[in-house]
């Protein structure tokens, strides 16, 4: 464990995006006290508003505070992110457990499964299911989770077939351990970091398909402060207002890029085996 | 301890794998018996059957699809063969146990020592965390680690490989069980370790009355531990003895053989390999199996010899043994 923060310390790039991730996190949580206007106060005068004293970072064509809404925005984007990467990772895990533990049909089932999720391109499942569902937060995070659990599935299968080999676990089984008491307490933990980063990683990608499916108009419902949203609504501006769509854009662009640069700076530390080279 | 009770019975026991190439007969036909406080010794060369006969016995053997286990396999008057999993689940690590052979890797690296030990109980006896954990110190300290209750709360990788097999077998023993099956467990050791393993499980064995079954290549470690011997060629029993009976008189050809082929010391003369190899488990002969790399070999042959007695608890299974009784 030590080993694991002194090599995570090293990479500087990584701790820039932890603390980045920190920062949305701790924005996120006092957006209702940070946020100078509200959200969703509409305001004839402010509309297109300049960045400035009064709208820092500019408003959009109702008249609402970007900031504000950006603040928001992080909050939705990180609750998303989080339960739909947590759904992901959960739902994965004991489905890829299952798979490689029990074999036989029950990795038929499940792997078919899985293949047919894979086959289709993420985006377009998750409009699919969004299609079926309705837009809504709630939904968006359901469809986001389903989209990334074949991933989460996969790592889970692959690890769990070699551990599940392992000689603790034959002894385990020679001291009368049920198949849960294995799969919790010997096969789980020994495959927890792929899985930790893998949860990073599609944490960003979470964060990416939210936007990307609130853009299309099949998100979250229309009035929400999502950076989705309001970089479809800032496209139309953006010879006039160039921030109205720039500024959730970087939002966006920062929130992700920290993700990856995290779940990166995470696979060195936890498993020096597959440190990149240029690393 | 001549008259003891058995603990364990196996007839006719039989493993067969099924693979692309053909049926492998991994074990045909074993027969062995040991009793309570003793350890019976399974020597034999890497291959001829030995440790798939401990993993059959513990009904550790994968799959069911292919491979095929028959015959008898009887614990303390149950039969083991026909349990079902949930059943076997329960008899594991209570009425028997196993040792592996590698300690380095048969304890899980993100669990204490204690708490690994502490497993068995908790499942069996429903004993609670702590008085698992006092357990766990309890068996520590049978199995000679100093200062028990601070390496309890130790992970294995600031153990020694002498103290995670030591651990090992604390562990197996934790559930008290009747037989302890210990699969080469000093194969992976030096050797100042391996006759310290050697002196506890010997120790142990006198203080818990279980039964055990060591299985080993090594002539020397038999000498040194077991009561009785069976030897193992190619899937089956060939000859079977009190261990210094085993050493002063070997009847069968191969037996013969593996204590000719061993060092003596201050000896100059050049130890005697068997030579050959062992048959091809997919393609056994239909009559002795050693008949090929055997120096006496005879008409009779051809046919399989049965385990015939040799001597007082001393069987052979050669047609030798046919032709001095006839004489």
């Amino acid at each position: 464990m030590t080993d694991f923060f002194f090599r995570f310390r090293q990479n500087r790039l990584a701790l820039v995006g932890l603390i980045v991730i920190l920062l949305y996190a701790v924005l996120a949580v006092a957006a209702p006290w940070a946020a100078p206007h509200d959200p969703y106060a509409m305001s004839a005068e402010a509309m297109l508003a300049e960045p400035g004293r009064d709208y820092w970072l500019g408003a959009d064509p109702f008249g609402r505070d970007i900031f504000s809404r950006v603040l928001y925005g992080a909050r939705l984007s990180l609750m998303v992110g989080a339960i739909a990467a947590g759904i992901a990772l959960v739902a994965g895990t004991i489905m890829g457990m299952a798979a490689g533990y029990f074999g036989r049909w029950t990795d038929a089932v499940l792997s078919r499964i899985m293949d047919v999720l894979f086959s289709f391109p993420d985006i377009l499942l998750a409009l699919v299911i969004m299609a079926i569902l309705g837009p809504s937060t709630v939904n968006v995070m359901i469809a986001i989770g389903i989209v990334y659990t074949p991933i989460f599935a996969r790592i889970a299968r692959a690890s769990t077939l070699s551990v599940k080999e392992a000689d603790f676990v034959e002894a385990a089984k020679s001291m009368g351990a049920r198949p849960m008491a294995i799969l919790w307490r010997h096969i789980l933990p020994n495959i927890a970091a792929p899985l930790i980063i893998q949860t990073t990683l599609s944490f960003a990608f979470a964060i990416l398909a939210e936007a990307a499916l609130s853009f299309l108009g099949l998100g979250v419902e229309p009035d929400a402060p999502s950076w989705g949203i309001m970089l479809n609504e800032g496209k139309n501006w953006m010879e006039q207002a160039w921030w109205v769509a720039v500024i959730p854009g970087v939002a966006i662009t920062l929130a992700v890029l920290s993700f990856n640069v995290l779940g990166d700076g995470l696979r060195d530390a936890l498993d020096p085996k597959l440190r990149s080279k240029g690393a | 301890m001549a008259k003891q009770e058995t603990i364990l019975d196996v007839r006719d026991l039989s493993v067969r794998f099924r693979t692309r190439e053909g049926v492998v007969r991994a074990v045909d036909g074993v027969d062995l018996s040991v009793r309570k406080g003793e350890i019976l010794g399974v020597v034999g060369e890497s291959g001829c059957g030995k440790s798939v006969t401990a993993q059959a016995i513990m009904r550790l053997l994968g799959d069911a699809r292919t491979e095929e286990v028959t015959g008898r396999v009887v614990l303390d008057g149950e039969e083991l063969l026909t349990k079902t999993e949930k059943e076997m689940t329960r008899l594991r690590g209570r009425k028997l146990a196993m040792i592996f052979q590698d300690p380095m890797t048969s304890l899980n690296p993100v669990f204490t020592v204690g708490a690994q030990i502490a497993e068995g109980p908790r499942w069996h006896e429903r004993l609670s965390r702590k008085a698992a954990g006092r357990r766990s110190v309890e068996m520590l300290e049978m199995v000679g680690i100093p200062s028990p209750a601070e390496r309890a709360k130790q992970y294995p990788h600031e153990f020694s490989g002498g103290m995670r097999q030591r651990a090992v077998v604390g562990m197996a023993l934790s559930g008290r069980p009747d037989l302890l099956i210990a699969d080469e467990p000093t194969t992976a050791l030096d050797v100042t370790i391996q006759s310290q393993i050697l002196d506890l499980l010997r120790d142990l064995r006198d203080r818990t009355g279980a039964g055990m079954i060591f299985i080993t290549h090594d002539m020397g470690v038999v000498a040194q531990l077991c009561d009785r011997v069976a030897v193992m060629y190619a899937g089956s029993i060939v000859e079977e003895a009190p261990v210094k009976e085993l050493f002063k008189n070997p009847r069968h050809p191969y037996s013969q053989g593996l204590l000719a082929s061993l060092p003596v010391l201050g000896s100059h003369a050049r130890l005697r390999p068997i030579e050959g190899r062992p048959p091809d488990l997919m393609r056994l002969p239909a009559g002795c199996r050693f008949a090929d790399r055997c120096p006496f070999a005879f008409e009779k042959c051809v046919q399989r010899p049965p385990l015939m007695p040799a001597g007082p608890e001393h069987r052979s299974a050669c047609w030798l043994e046919e032709e001095k009784k006839d004489d």
